[in-house]
C-alpha cells in the first residue's frame, strides 16, 4: 500500500525512524538491565502457577514476595524458586510449583541462591517447566491460524471493533456474541477503571466491575470459548480484546497467549502518562509483555488517541507521529512483525474549527503512508462528543468516511452516547449502522482519493512529518526518559524516579536468569549469527 | 411571564417530544403495541410509532413522537441559580491581590478509579475549555492538579501541603452512585483531619451530579454540566473573599 499519496520525501521518512531508533536506544538498554516483580511474575506463570490464597492474592505474588524478601529480585526468581524446589525433595512441575507458593507464603520455605551445580540444575529445571508455557502459547498461536484459514477473516476493511463493558463476564458473553452478530470483527471487553493500578491480576470469573470488567485468565477463557462458538456460527474468526497495561502488564501478555486473546492493547508510553506508572517500570514490563505478544501472534493496539484528548489534536498532532514512531520502534526491536502494529490515531480535532476535517484526512494519511504494512487503528471522536448524540452520530459518520477514505486496518466504532453513558443496546445498533452504510457506500474511495498535489492536505501532512523530526531530535538530545519527564507527550509531566510501581524494580545483578527471556530471544539470536 | 408551558413542536402548545427507547420484545405488532402503551404511560397522547427496528433476536428499538399532556409549572421549578457576580480574570487577580495579598491556593484531582481528567483539566488545565483559559492563567492563583485516580488520603495530604484554600474534585465516569459514595467519603475525610476554620472550601464537579446535594454531600459547591473556568474562579473570590468579609463586618457590627 506504499502509493505516497502524499508525496513523502523517503529520505524525511528515513530520517524520522532514525531518530525513533537513538531515542528508543537507551530505553530499550535499560530495559533489558531490569526486571520488574510482574516480569517475574509471568514467568512463575508461564511455569505453571495458579491460583491465589483465601484473600484472593495470587500464589504468583505470594512466591515473589517472598523470594523478594529472602535474597532480592536481582538474580530473577527462577534460579531461587526451583533451587528450593529441589533442596525441598519437591518436583519442577506446576502442581509442585504452587505448593512451594503455598509453603512460602507461610513461612517455611527459605530460598537462597544456589551456586556450582546447583545453578546449572535450577537453570535447566525451570527452562524446561517455562517453555511448556510457552510451548501452549505456540499451540494457542497455531489454533488461531487453523480457525481462521476454516472461518476466515473479515471480508472488509477495515475491521470492525467494538466494546462491551458491563462488569459481569456473563453478561458480557450474550452481548459480545450480539455485537459479533450484528457485525463486530473484534470484540473488546474493557477493564475494570482502577485495575491498570492493582499489583495483582485478580483470580476467577468476575461479576463485579466498575466500567468495566476484570481481566482475569477465567475471564479470558470464557470469553474465548464463546467467539469461538460465534465464529463457527458467523463463518469468519471474531477476535477477542483485552489490555496489558498498568502495573501487571507482562502477566496479562503471558494470559493472554495461554488463552488465546488476538488483539491486547500494548502502548509504551500510555501507563506513565495517564496512569502515573513510573516510567522505568513501564518500558520493562512492555519489552517482555510484547515479546510474549510477538510470540503469541497477537497484535498490539497503541494509545495515541489518548495524546490528543489531553493536547490539542492540531497543535499535538506530530507528538502522535512520534510515538508511532516509537511504538514501532520499540515493537520491533521486541520481536513483533508488522502485521502485528495496531498503531494508534484518533478523530479528535475540535468539529468547530474550519477545515477540521480535511486536517483529519491529513493526519491519518500521514499514518497510513509512514506505517504501510501495519493494521492501524483508528479511534473516534471523545473529547468533543458534547452529549447532543444527533450532532454525535453525524460526527461518527464523517469519522468513519475517513476511516474509509484513507485505508484504516482496525476501526474502533464511535458511540453517538460518548460521555453520556455507556453504551445502551440500541447505540450501538445505531453505531454499527452507521459503520455500515459508510462502508458500504464508500468502502473502497481510497482507491480513488488522491489529494491534490502541493494542496491543503499534502501540505498539512509534510508539516506534521516536519514537526516530528523536530521533535525527535530534541528528544534525542534530551533523552527519552527527560522528555516525558517534561511533558512532551499530552502535557503530562512524569519523572523516571516517580510514579507508581518503582519500589518493584530491580536491576540486574550477575548472574540474572530469566528462562523465559532466553526463549523468546532464542530465535532472534540465530537469526543474527 | 406564562408560568405554565408545554413542548413546543411547531406550534404554540402542541406539546410535541420525542422520545427514543428499546423493549425486550422482537418486532411485531404486539411490541409496537407495548411501544404505544408506555408513550401513553409517559403521557404521550396521541403518539406516532415512526421507526422500529428488531435488533439481534429479542430486542426492538423505537422512535416515538407524540403530544405530551403534561404542563410545566415555571413557578414550580428550583434550580441553583449563580448567586455571585461573575468576574473576568483581570478582576479576580485584582480582588485576590488587594484582599488576600498572597496567592490563592487550589487543589484538584479526580479521586477513586475515575480516570477521566477532561472535567479537572478542562477548569484547572492553561488550555482551558471553549476558548476559556483554566485557572492555571490566572496570576494570582496558585493551583496544583493532582490528576486521576487520587486516593482521599493523598488528596488530605496535598491539600494540607499546599495549605489549599479550595479543593476542586471532578467526577465524570461514575457507576453505581460511585461519585457519591467518593463525594461523602472525602468530605467526611476533611471533616476529620481539619478544624472547621482551617478547612479548605471542598467543590466537586461533573455532569452526574445533582447541583442541589451540597448540604447532603458535606460539599460547598456542586458544579454541574457547562460549568467554565471563570465560573469557578468568580466563586471562589465570592465564597473565599467577599463572604467572608461580609461576616466579619456583621460580626464586628
Amino acid at each position: 500500500m506504499s502509493s505516497n499519496k502524499l508525496g513523502l520525501d523517503p529520505a524525511l521518512v528515513h530520517r524520522a525512524r532514525a531518530l525513533a531508533a537513538k531515542a528508543g536506544r537507551p530505553v530499550v538498554d535499560m530495559a533489558r538491565s531490569h526486571t520488574t516483580v510482574s516480569v517475574e511474575r509471568a514467568v512463575l506463570r508461564l511455569a505453571g502457577v495458579t491460583g491465589a490464597d483465601p484473600d484472593g492474592i495470587p500464589w504468583v505474588n505470594r512466591l515473589v514476595d517472598a523470594v523478594r524478601n529472602d535474597v532480592g529480585l536481582g538474580h530473577g526468581v527462577a534460579l531461587p524458586v526451583f533451587h528450593a524446589l529441589a533442596e525441598h525433595g519437591l518436583d519442577p512441575t506446576a502442581a509442585e510449583l504452587t505448593l512451594l507458593a503455598q509453603k512460602a507464603a507461610a513461612g517455611s520455605v527459605r530460598f537462597d541462591l544456589p551456586t556450582g551445580k546447583a545453578v546449572t540444575a535450577a537453570k535447566k529445571a525451570s527452562r524446561r517447566q517455562v517453555a511448556a508455557g510457552i510451548k501452549q502459547i505456540d499451540r494457542n498461536r497455531a489454533d488461531r491460524d487453523r480457525m481462521i484459514k476454516r472461518y476466515g477473516d473479515p471480508k472488509q476493511r477495515p475491521w470492525i471493533y467494538l466494546i462491551v463493558a458491563t462488569g459481569d463476564i456473563y453478561e458480557d458473553i450474550p452481548q459480545a456474541q450480539a455485537a459479533a452478530r450484528a457485525g463486530a470483527d473484534v470484540i473488546a471487553v474493557i477493564r475494570s477503571t482502577g485495575q491498570s493500578l492493582l499489583d495483582y491480576v485478580p483470580e476467577g470469573a468476575t461479576r463485579e466491575g466498575f466500567a468495566g470488567t476484570y481481566a482475569t485468565q477465567e475471564n479470558f477463557r470464557l470469553m474465548r470459548a464463546a467467539l469461538d462458538e460465534s465464529s463457527k456460527e458467523l463463518g469468519r474468526y471474531v477476535r477477542l480484546t483485552n489490555y496489558a497495561s498498568g502495573l501487571c502488564m507482562p502477566e496479562i501478555a503471558t494470559l493472554a497467549g495461554l488463552q488465546r486473546l488476538d488483539m491486547m492493547l500494548n502502548d509504551s508510553m500510555y501507563g506513565i502518562l495517564f496512569r502515573d506508572i513510573n516510567p522505568i517500570r513501564t518500558f520493562v514490563d512492555q519489552r517482555f509483555s510484547r515479546q510474549i505478544h510477538a510470540r503469541a501472534g497477537i497484535i498490539i493496539n497503541t494509545g495515541e488517541d489518548n495524546y490528543l484528548t489531553t493536547a490539542d489534536a492540531v497543535e499535538a498532532a506530530h507528538t502522535v507521529t512520534v510515538s508511532q514512531l516509537l511504538n514501532e520502534y520499540f515493537a520491533h526491536e521486541a520481536g513483533l512483525a508488522d502485521w502485528q502494529l495496531g498503531l494508534g490515531h484518533a478523530f479528535e480535532i475540535n468539529p468547530e474549527l474550519p477545515e477540521s476535517f480535511r486536517l483529519e484526512l491529513a493526519h491519518a494519511l500521514l499514518a497510513r503512508e509512514l506505517f504501510p504494512e501495519a493494521p492501524l487503528k483508528w479511534m473516534p471522536p471523545t473529547k468533543h462528543m458534547t452529549g447532543d448524540v444527533f450532532r454525535g452520530n453525524l460526527l461518527d459518520g464523517f469519522f468513519n468516511l475517513v476511516g474509509a477514505l484513507t485505508g484504516q486496518g482496525i476501526l474502533l466504532v464511535g458511540m453517538m452516547t460518548e460521555a453520556v453513558v455507556t453504551p445502551w443496546l440500541s447505540d450501538r445498533d445505531i453505531a454499527l449502522q452507521n459503520v455500515r452504510y459508510v462502508l458500504g457506500a464508500a468502502g473502497n474511495l481510497h482507491e480513488d482519493f488522491v489529494p491534490a498535489p502541493d494542496g491543503f492536505i499534502q501540505r498539512r501532512a509534510h508539516q506534521v512529518l516536519d514537526e516530528a523530526i523536530d521533535l525527535l531530535e530534541k528528544i534525542e538530545d534530551d533523552t527519552l526518559l527527560n522528555a516525558i519527564a517534561d511533558g512532551t507527550f499530552g502535557i503530562m509531566k512524569r519523572p523516571a524516579h516517580r510514579g507508581k510501581g518503582l519500589d518493584g524494580v530491580a536491576k540486574h545483578d550477575d548472574g540474572y536468569y530469566n528462562p523465559a527471556t532466553e526463549i523468546l530471544e532464542a530465535p532472534a539470536k540465530e537469526e543474527q549469527q | 411571564m406564562k408560568t405554565v408551558i408545554r413542548p413546543y413542536g411547531d406550534t404554540t402548545g402542541d406539546g410535541m417530544t420525542q422520545v427514543s427507547f428499546t423493549l425486550p420484545l422482537p418486532h411485531d405488532k404486539k411490541a409496537e403495541g407495548a411501544a404505544l402503551q408506555l408513550a401513553a404511560k409517559m403521557g404521550l397522547e396521541p403518539a406516532m410509532l415512526v421507526h422500529a427496528k428488531q435488533m439481534g433476536d429479542g430486542f426492538t428499538f423505537f422512535v416515538i413522537y407524540g403530544s405530551v399532556r403534561h404542563l410545566v409549572e415555571l413557578d414550580k421549578v428550583v434550580v441553583v441559580e449563580r448567586d455571585f457576580p461573575l468576574l473576568t480574570a483581570k478582576e479576580v487577580n485584582t480582588v485576590v491581590k488587594q484582599k488576600m495579598r498572597r496567592k490563592l491556593s487550589v487543589v484538584g484531582a479526580c479521586i477513586g478509579t475515575d480516570a477521566h481528567t477532561v472535567g479537572i483539566d478542562a477548569i484547572l488545565n492553561l488550555k482551558g475549555i471553549a476558548g476559556e483559559k483554566g485557572l492555571e492563567y490566572y496570576r494570582e492563583l496558585k493551583v496544583v492538579n493532582l490528576g486521576a485516580q487520587i486516593t482521599v488520603p493523598e488528596l488530605v495530604a496535598a491539600a494540607k501541603a499546599e495549605k489549599a484554600d479550595a479543593v476542586l474534585v471532578s467526577q465524570v465516569v461514575t457507576q453505581r452512585d460511585a461519585h457519591l459514595h467518593n463525594t461523602r467519603e472525602m468530605s467526611a475525610a476533611f471533616r476529620e483531619a481539619l478544624p472547621a476554620d482551617k478547612r479548605p472550601l471542598l467543590i466537586v464537579g461533573g455532569p452526574r451530579f445533582d447541583e442541589l446535594m451540597t448540604g447532603e454531600l458535606g460539599v460547598d459547591r456542586i458544579f454541574g454540566r457547562g460549568t467554565t473556568p471563570r465560573e469557578v474562579a468568580s466563586y471562589l473570590v465570592h465564597a473565599l473573599i467577599t463572604e467572608k468579609a461580609e461576616r466579619k463586618k456583621a460580626v464586628a457590627a
